[in-house]
C-alpha cells in the first residue's frame, strides 16, 4: 500500500514511530560508540565514567525501542529494532555515528549531543505520549549527570595545555556542521508538534546555544561559524561511519539469528 | 468482606517482610525496601499479589536480577501467582532511600547520598558537601563523577586520606 493511500491516522502513527526511534537511535549509537572505549578511556576514572554514560544511553534506548515497537504493532522487539535494521532504516543523529577519534572529538561529541538531549528530554516531560514523558523523566535526570561530565572535560581540554586546545578547537570545528539536523524541522515534525508529542525544535535551539556557549567560553574556545553544510541522519541519510559500526554491533545477531543468552 | 480484611492486611505484610529480605545485587546490605524500589503492593479480586517496582538508573542491568529475586522470594513466602510491574513514573529519586537504609549505607562505607537536585537547569552546581563514612570528617573530595556503578561517584577523604563511594543524588 502506498503512503499516498493511507489513512492520516496511519500517518501519524509512522511519524510517531519515526520519531521514537530518532531518539532511541541516537542514544543506541552514542552508547555503542563510548562502549567502544570500554577498557581504552585515557585513564581509569574517564573509563568507568564513558562506560557509565554509555550505560544509560543504552538504557534510554532500550526502553524508547521497545516502546516504539509496541507503538507499531507489528510485534518488533527492542533487540530486532536494535540489531535487524539496516543503516538507512537508522534515524539518529549523524553526529552520534562520527568515530570517537581522539579523547577531545568524545568529548565534544558528547557535549553537543548531551546539551541537546538535556533540553529535549526537558520538555519530552510533558509530551502528550505518557510513556514517552515517562522515559525522558527518567532520562533528564542521567543526562544532567552526562554534560555534567562532558562540560566539564571540554573545560578541561580547551582551558588546558597548548596541545589539549589546539585539539579541543580542532574537534570542535570538524563537529559542528553536524548540528545542523539538531533544529532543523521536517513536515512530520510540525505533525507531531501539533499532537503535543514533540516540542518545537526551533524553541530548543536559543536554549542549546546559550547552555553551549557558556560551556566554550569557560573552556576559551571560540563557537565554530555556521556553514552551509547541511547532513541528515534523522532521514536515515548517514556518513560512511555508522554501516562499519553496525557490523561491529549486529555481527552476533545476524550469524546467530535469534541467539539468546 | 469483612473477614477477608484482615487475612489481606497480614498477607502484605507477610510480602512487605519477605521483600525487606531480597537484597540489591550491588549494595547487598541495601534491601530493595531500604532503596525505595518497591512502589506498592496491590492485592487482585483473586488474591494474587502484584508489587510495583521503581527500577533506578534507565540502564541499570541489576534491575533483570532484582525482579527475579522479588518474584522468588514471594513465591517463598507463599504467594504461587507473583506479578512486578515496572513503574518508569514518577522517575525513582535517591531521596526515596528510607532513613534506615541510609544509615546501612554508611556503615557499608558508602557515604549517602545528600539531598537531590531537582533542577535541570543547576548544571553547575559546587559538588555536595560529603562526609567522609569512616571517619567522619567533612573535608573530602570528588575524584571521579562515576564509579563501579552509574549510582556511585568516587570520593576521597582528606582527613583520614581513605577513598571510599558516595551514592549520588538523582
Amino acid at each position: 500500500m502506498s503512503r499516498a493511500h493511507a489513512a492520516p491516522a496511519d500517518d501519524a502513527r509512522a511519524a510517531h514511530v519515526d520519531y521514537l526511534l530518532q531518539l532511541a537511535d541516537t542514544s543506541l549509537v552514542l552508547g555503542q560508540r563510548l562502549g567502544e572505549l570500554l577498557g581504552h578511556a585515557p585513564a581509569l576514572e574517564e573509563d568507568l565514567g564513558l562506560a557509565n554514560i554509555s550505560l544509560d544511553l543504552m538504557g534510554q534506548a532500550r526502553l524508547l525501542l521497545t516502546h516504539a515497537g509496541t507503538l507499531e504493532g507489528r510485534g518488533r522487539t527492542e533487540d530486532q529494532l536494535a540489531f535487524l535494521r539496516t543503516e538507512r532504516e537508522f534515524r539518529n543523529l549523524a553526529l552520534a555515528e562520527l568515530p570517537n577519534g581522539d579523547f577531545a572529538q568524545t568529548i565534544a561529541r558528547q557535549v553537543l549531543i548531551d546539551a541537546y538531549q538535556l533540553e529535549l528530554y526537558e520538555r519530552l516531560q510533558q509530551s502528550s505520549d505518557g510513556q514517552l514523558a515517562a522515559i525522558a523523566g527518567k532520562a533528564v535526570k542521567e543526562t544532567r549527570y552526562h554534560l555534567r561530565f562532558s562540560g566539564g572535560w571540554l573545560v578541561r581540554l580547551g582551558d588546558g595545555t597548548e596541545e589539549s586546545h589546539r585539539r579541543a578547537q580542532r574537534a570542535l570545528d570538524l563537529l559542528w556542521p553536524y548540528t545542523c539536523e539538531f533544529f532543523d524541522e521536517q513536515p512530520e515534525d510540525h505533525a507531531l508538534q501539533r499532537l503535543g508529542v514533540a516540542p518545537p525544535l526551533t524553541e530548543l535551539e536559543p536554549h542549546w546555544s546559550a547552555a553551549v556557549d557558556d560551556i566554550l567560553r569557560e573552556a576559551t574556545l571560540v563557537r565554530p561559524v555556521k556553514t552551509p553544510f547541511r547532513w541528515y541522519g534523522r532521514r536515515g541519510v548517514h556518513t560512511e561511519h555508522l554501516g562499519h559500526m553496525l557490523t561491529d554491533m549486529q555481527y552476533m545477531q545476524r550469524t546467530y539469528p535469534g541467539a539468546e543468552w | 468482606m469483612v473477614s477477608t480484611a484482615p487475612t489481606l492486611a497480614s498477607a502484605e505484610a507477610t510480602a512487605w517482610t519477605a521483600l525487606h529480605a531480597v537484597a540489591d545485587p550491588e549494595i547487598p546490605v541495601l534491601s530493595v525496601v531500604d532503596l525505595g524500589l518497591v512502589r506498592f503492593i496491590k492485592f487482585d479480586e483473586s488474591g494474587q499479589i502484584e508489587v510495583g517496582l521503581s527500577p533506578t538508573y534507565s540502564g541499570c542491568p541489576a534491575m533483570t536480577v532484582i525482579r527475579g529475586a522479588v518474584i522468588a522470594a514471594l513465591r517463598a513466602a507463599g504467594f504461587s501467582h507473583p506479578r512486578v510491574t515496572e513503574l518508569l513514573a514518577p522517575p525513582w529519586t535517591s531521596d526515596w532511600l528510607s532513613a534506615e537504609g541510609r544509615e546501612k549505607l554508611r556503615r557499608y562505607g558508602i557515604a549517602p547520598p545528600a539531598h537531590a537536585v531537582d533542577s535541570p537547569r543547576s548544571l553547575w552546581l559546587q559538588a555536595p558537601a560529603v562526609q567522609c563514612p569512616v571517619c567522619a570528617s567533612a573535608a573530602t573530595e570528588e575524584l571521579s563523577r562515576f564509579g563501579s556503578t552509574p549510582c556511585k561517584a568516587l570520593y576521597r577523604c582528606k582527613s583520614c586520606l581513605e577513598p571510599f563511594e558516595y551514592f549520588k543524588c538523582i
